[in-house]
Parts: structure tokens; sequence; C-alpha cells
């Protein structure tokens, strides 16, 4: 029995590191602005992209940065330009706002490519198979966790430790106040989307090494998943994210392994409403109450 | 006086439906089945019950739902698989014997129907979802239409939907009103978003606005909001339901994998730009819409030479960026979009509608 389900068990741990690595940037841009950013998942498409068309010129010490630099730098524009003059317009404006992104992100990645699957790279080192037991895995399934276990731990540092941390819990609490007290929120918001979209930069070098095809919509899926993951484990906690993204992970390929995949991605919103019904923080959220 | 006023207006509003119906059909008439304007004008249509449908929710009740696609999806498949013609089954349903319904009804019924089966859902889903707000609303309704696009391709229920394989043969545009394609789809879509106006304009549209601009207030009113936002809510996917059946109907086959999110967005857009609260600011944005992506952009995406000079960019893809932008300037600059929450009838008389202004 352990036998039959060790392989899916192993192949849900990176998968949900992947995720997690992605649901941090939703729960921490949450966490700060309470915007759903639709874009995110097409931002970890698009680092896919950048590795595609980088790995081609450049050997992966050097494309791995620069693909890392290059999404940093959309993200960062995406904020600048589509969420940041809708500051103080109502919630649901700027929601709207990150549906538009996605579509142009989609769109635009299409008339790039030609609307072609691309190959992604393979990374030497990442793809190569190893034995665990009775199971052979890619490196990447242990990478993953390890990589991700850590650099949860450094972010949680960063927040609970250093002065742009504080900022950033300030302005979570209460935008106004934070505001008053000195804190440039613009700076504080713009270090959050380049937190978000390095991480998922680095989750989608992991997530493609499985996957081996980007196309403009793949990281639709992924994206609204890891979303799930971030409510999950409680909007705006960074472990919550992580711990949330591997039980989703894990779920999906325990269920893929009763011969149910139809239901996987049912399964993840399935959760999603199930958690919103019965315990809307998730596990690890701060209960907050409704001001009239 | 007021009320030679309101005469005036109801002869004048009855006077351009009818004109609008005549340019329709003329259009056809006068251009071929095929031509591209009166494509547009088909998906037009069936786009603004869809956008009519979405506002009534989003723009109306303040419920920002994005579970159209999903409804869509059950109108269109409900529509199909009761009116594929007995003789076609066996071809359709090739993979799984003929499949299980083996009965054919008309198209008439096929549509009530497909709008009953999406209210059905609707009744289901918002019965847990509904308690949510706000954006967990937004993101469980869509949750759900994506369980819907899944569950439908599952391959138990096959003989039912046909799996993950094209549903065709079904009555379309074509087949049902040879020639007069158009005046039929704008006749159903003009009673459809005729019940949606009575609708808005009854007690119940009022105690939806009231919604929409102050829950707290809306209850303390005595407005039963459960009650209030599971009727918006079934009402809308009934519409939607119907406008998914007529997308079949246009589009001549089916596919539940064409029912994404994405396409719930470019709805979504489509409110956004006509302006969330006016009807007819969805219709003239559908119509906008569609002829733009189909039609007048067209250009954009073919390779031009002018003489020796290519011109740079033009290349397969770029009409729709040059259109998503277009849609981003709308969404930043021009919040209210075409209409705001002000109708057409509305704009002559210098009357504005109130309550513009949506709560977080």
């Amino acid at each position: 029995m352990f036998d039959t389900l060790l392989p899916y068990l192993l192949a849900g741990i990176p998968v949900g590191g992947q995720y997690a690595l992605i649901a941090v940037g939703y729960t921490m841009v949450y966490g700060i602005l309470r915007l759903i950013n639709f874009a995110h998942g097409d931002i970890f498409t698009a680092a896919g992209f950048f590795m595609v068309y980088l790995s081609a010129a450049l050997p992966p010490l050097l494309s791995i940065p620069l693909t890392i630099l290059l999404t940093v730098a959309l993200g960062f524009v995406v904020e600048r330009v589509a969420y940041k003059p809708l500051r103080s317009a109502p919630r649901m404006s700027i929601m709207i706002s990150a549906i538009g992104v996605s579509y142009l992100l989609q769109n635009l990645m299409w008339y790039l490519t030609g609307g072609l699957a691309r190959q992604y790279p393979v990374l030497a080192g990442l793809s190569d198979t190893i034995r665990i037991g009775s199971a052979t895995t890619k490196v990447v399934t242990i990478v993953t966790p390890v990589l991700t276990l850590g650099l949860v731990i450094a972010l949680v540092m960063l927040i609970k430790k250093t002065k742009i941390g504080m900022a950033m819990r300030a302005v979570s609490v209460d935008f106004e106040t934070s505001q008053l007290m000195g804190i440039k929120i613009n700076n504080v918001i713009s270090f959050t989307f380049i937190i978000g979209s390095a991480m998922a930069a680095i989750g989608s070098t992991l997530y493609f090494t499985n996957y081996t095809a980007v196309t403009p919509t793949v990281g639709a899926m992924p994206g609204l998943k890891a979303f799930v993951a971030a409510v999950f484990g409680g909007i705006g906690s960074i472990p919550g994210a992580m711990i949330g993204a591997l039980i989703i992970g894990i779920s999906e390929n325990l269920i893929k392994a009763a011969g149910l995949t139809a239901f996987s991605d049912a399964f993840t919103f399935a959760l999603l409403i199930v958690v919103l019904l019965v315990r809307p923080t998730g596990l690890f959220g701060e209960k907050t109450t409704e001001k009239v | 006086m007021m009320k030679k006023n309101g005469k005036l207006r109801l002869i004048l509003s009855v006077a351009a439906v009818a004109l609008i119906f005549i340019g329709a059909w003329a259009t056809e008439q006068v251009n071929g089945t095929t031509s591209m304007v009166v494509t547009v004008l088909q998906k037009g249509a069936v786009y603004a019950l869809i956008a009519v449908s979405m506002n009534l929710l989003n723009g109306f009740t303040g419920l920002f739902s994005l579970g159209q696609a999903g409804f869509m999806l059950v109108g269109a498949y409900s529509y199909a698989i009761l009116t594929i013609p007995m003789a076609k089954r066996a071809a359709v349903y090739q993979y799984y014997q003929g499949g299980w319904v083996q009965f054919t009804i008309g198209f008439l019924p096929a549509l009530l129907i497909a709008g009953a089966v999406a209210a059905v859902f609707a009744a289901l889903i918002g019965l847990p979802v509904l308690r949510l707000k706000g954006d967990y609303l937004a993101i469980a309704t869509l949750g759900f239409a994506e369980i819907i696009r899944a569950v439908v391709q599952w391959d138990t229920i096959g003989p039912l939907t046909n799996g993950s394989n094209l549903l065709k043969t079904y009555p379309t545009l074509k087949t049902i009103m040879p020639g007069n394609t158009v005046l039929f789809t704008f006749l159903v879509v003009g009673v459809c978003i005729g019940l949606i106006l009575l609708l808005i304009n009854s007690t119940y549209g009022r105690a939806f606005k009231a919604i929409r601009d102050d829950e707290i207030a809306a209850e303390a009113m005595g407005i039963n909001l459960f009650h209030h936002k599971q009727m918006a809510f079934v009402i809308s996917s009934f519409f939607a339901g119907i406008g998914g059946a007529l997308l079949a109907m246009y589009q001549g086959s089916l596919q539940a994998n064409s029912f994404k999110s994405s396409m719930t967005y470019e709805i979504l857009l489509i409110v956004v730009i006509g302006g969330m609260g006016s009807v007819s600011g969805s219709v003239i944005a559908s119509f906008l819409f569609i002829a733009s992506s189909e039609w007048w952009l067209r250009f954009l995406d073919s390779e031009t030479m002018i003489g020796q000079f290519k011109v740079p960019l033009l290349a397969p893809g770029f009409r729709m960026v040059v259109f998503s932008v277009v849609i981003m300037v709308v969404v930043l600059f021009f919040r209210r979009g075409i209409m705001g929450t002000r109708e057409l009838w509305e704009l002559g008389g210098g009357r504005r509608a109130k309550g513009g202004i949506r709560k977080a």
C-alpha cells in the first residue's frame, strides 16, 4: 500500500513546494493591498518565457538570475502602472484592473511567442534522476522542498526582524496611519511585489522542470491553486501559505492516484469553498472584525 | 406635462427598438448570412445578453461573481444534448454507444430548459457561495465554474456530455432560420434583455440596488439579503444559460474547454467598458467589443507592406494586444465606462441615475 502511494506522495511534495512559492506572492500582496493579484499567475508564466529565451543564449548560471531580475522588473512595472493609480479607488476597481493586466499579459505573450508552446530548457542538475527506496524521481523533487523551506524561513525573518519587514506589517494593519507615521507606502508595496515576483520566478524554474512546455495560459491554473493555498493557510501568513500549498499539492496527487484525475482541479476549489465557509481566516490567519 | 412626456418617450422607444430590428434584418438581407457584419451582429447580440446578465449581478446587485462561463457552459451543453437529432446521435456519441439521452426536443423548449438547468445549478451553488463577500465570492464562483468545466469532461458521464469530445450537428442559427439568423438572435436577446429591464425597474430591482449601495442599511430596511442575492444570482444564471445556448447555436459545435475563466474575464471587461450598472452600456460595449475584435482591428493581425516598407509590429496576435491596452486605459482612466450608471434613454432628459458609487 505504502509502496504504491510513495511515488505519488513524492510527486506531491515538489508540486506543493512550487505552489508555495507562487502563493507567497499572493498572500503578501493580499495582506497589504487586500487585492487578489490575478496577474500573478501570468507573471509566473512570463518567468517561464524569460528562461526559455535567455537560456538559448546564456548558461544557466547567468540565465536564472537574469530571469529573476526580469520577472521582478515586470512585477514592479505592473504594480506601478496598473495598481498604483487606483490606490484610493474602490477595491473592486483594482481587482478589475488586475484581471485586465492578466488579459493583457496573456495576449502579449501570445503575440510575442506566436501562440506556440515553447520547450523549456533542460537544466542540468535539476532534471537528473535519483532513486529513493523503490521510487525513481528527479533531483528537483528533493531540491524544491528544501529550497522552499529555506526561502520561507528567510522571508519570515525578513518580516519579523528587519525595518522594511516592520514597515510591511504596519502597512498591512493600517494603511493610512502607517503613512502618517512616515512610512513610504509606495516603496513598501513595490518591495512586496518585488519579493512576490522573485518567488514566482524561482517557482517557475522548478515547476517547468517537470512540465517542459510553456504556453501563454499555462500559469492560470497553478496561479489559482496557489491563491487557494494562500487562503487555506490564512491570507497574509507566509508559513500558512507554504503548508496550505503542500497539502494541496499532495492531495492533488493522491486524487490522481485514486484514478480521479478529472477531479484533481475540482478538489482544490471545493477545498477553497469549504475553508471559506468553515474557517474564513484559514489555518493561521488573524481574525478580523468587519467595521460598519 | 409629465404624462405627455412619458407617452412620447414610450412611442419613441418602441420606434427605436423597431428600427433596430428592421435595420438588423435588412443588413442580413443586403449583405448575406456569411458576411462579416452579420457575424458581428450575431455574436455581438449573444454577448450583449451575457454581459447584461453579468451586469445584473456585478453592476446592479454588487455581487462580484466570476462564474458566468460555467453557467454558459451548462446552458450550452443542455441545449446541445437535448437537440441533437436522433439520427445523428450514434455518430456524435461514437465513443459512448449513442449516449444516454434517446430523445430530441425542439430548439425553443431546449433554449428555455438550458436557462432553467443553469438556474438550478446556480441555486445549488448559491446556497454556500452567497454567504461569502467581495473578492472571496469572486474566487469561489470562479472555482465553481472551473469545477463545472472539469466535471463535464469526466469520462464516467461521457454518455451524457460526450466527455471531452465535440458536441455537434444540433440545430444552429443557420439551420433554424436560414437567411434570418440576425433577426432571430435579436428577437431572443431582445426579449431576455427586456425581461431583465423590467426586473431592474421593479421593487426587486430597487432592492438589488439597495444591497449594492449599502448592505447593512438595506438589511435594516427589511430587505432579506440572502433571499435577494440568491434571486439575482439565479436569474442572472438563467439568462447566462440562454446566452450560452445561443453561443452554441452561433458556433455550430461545442467543447467544454472553450469555456475558460478567460471567457468570464472578457465578459467582465465588456461590462466594465459599458459601465457597471447600465444595461444599454453593456449592450453597446458588447457590439463594440465583438466588432473590434472580429472585424475592425483584423488588419493588425496581418503583415502589411506599404511599397517596399514593411509595417512594423503587425503580426498575428497584435490585434489582441492593442485591444487589451485599450481596455486597460478604460479601466484605469475612464472607470465609469461608456455609460456609467446611466441608460441611453436617460441621456436626453438630463436626468442622472443616482447611486453610482459602490462600496469596496
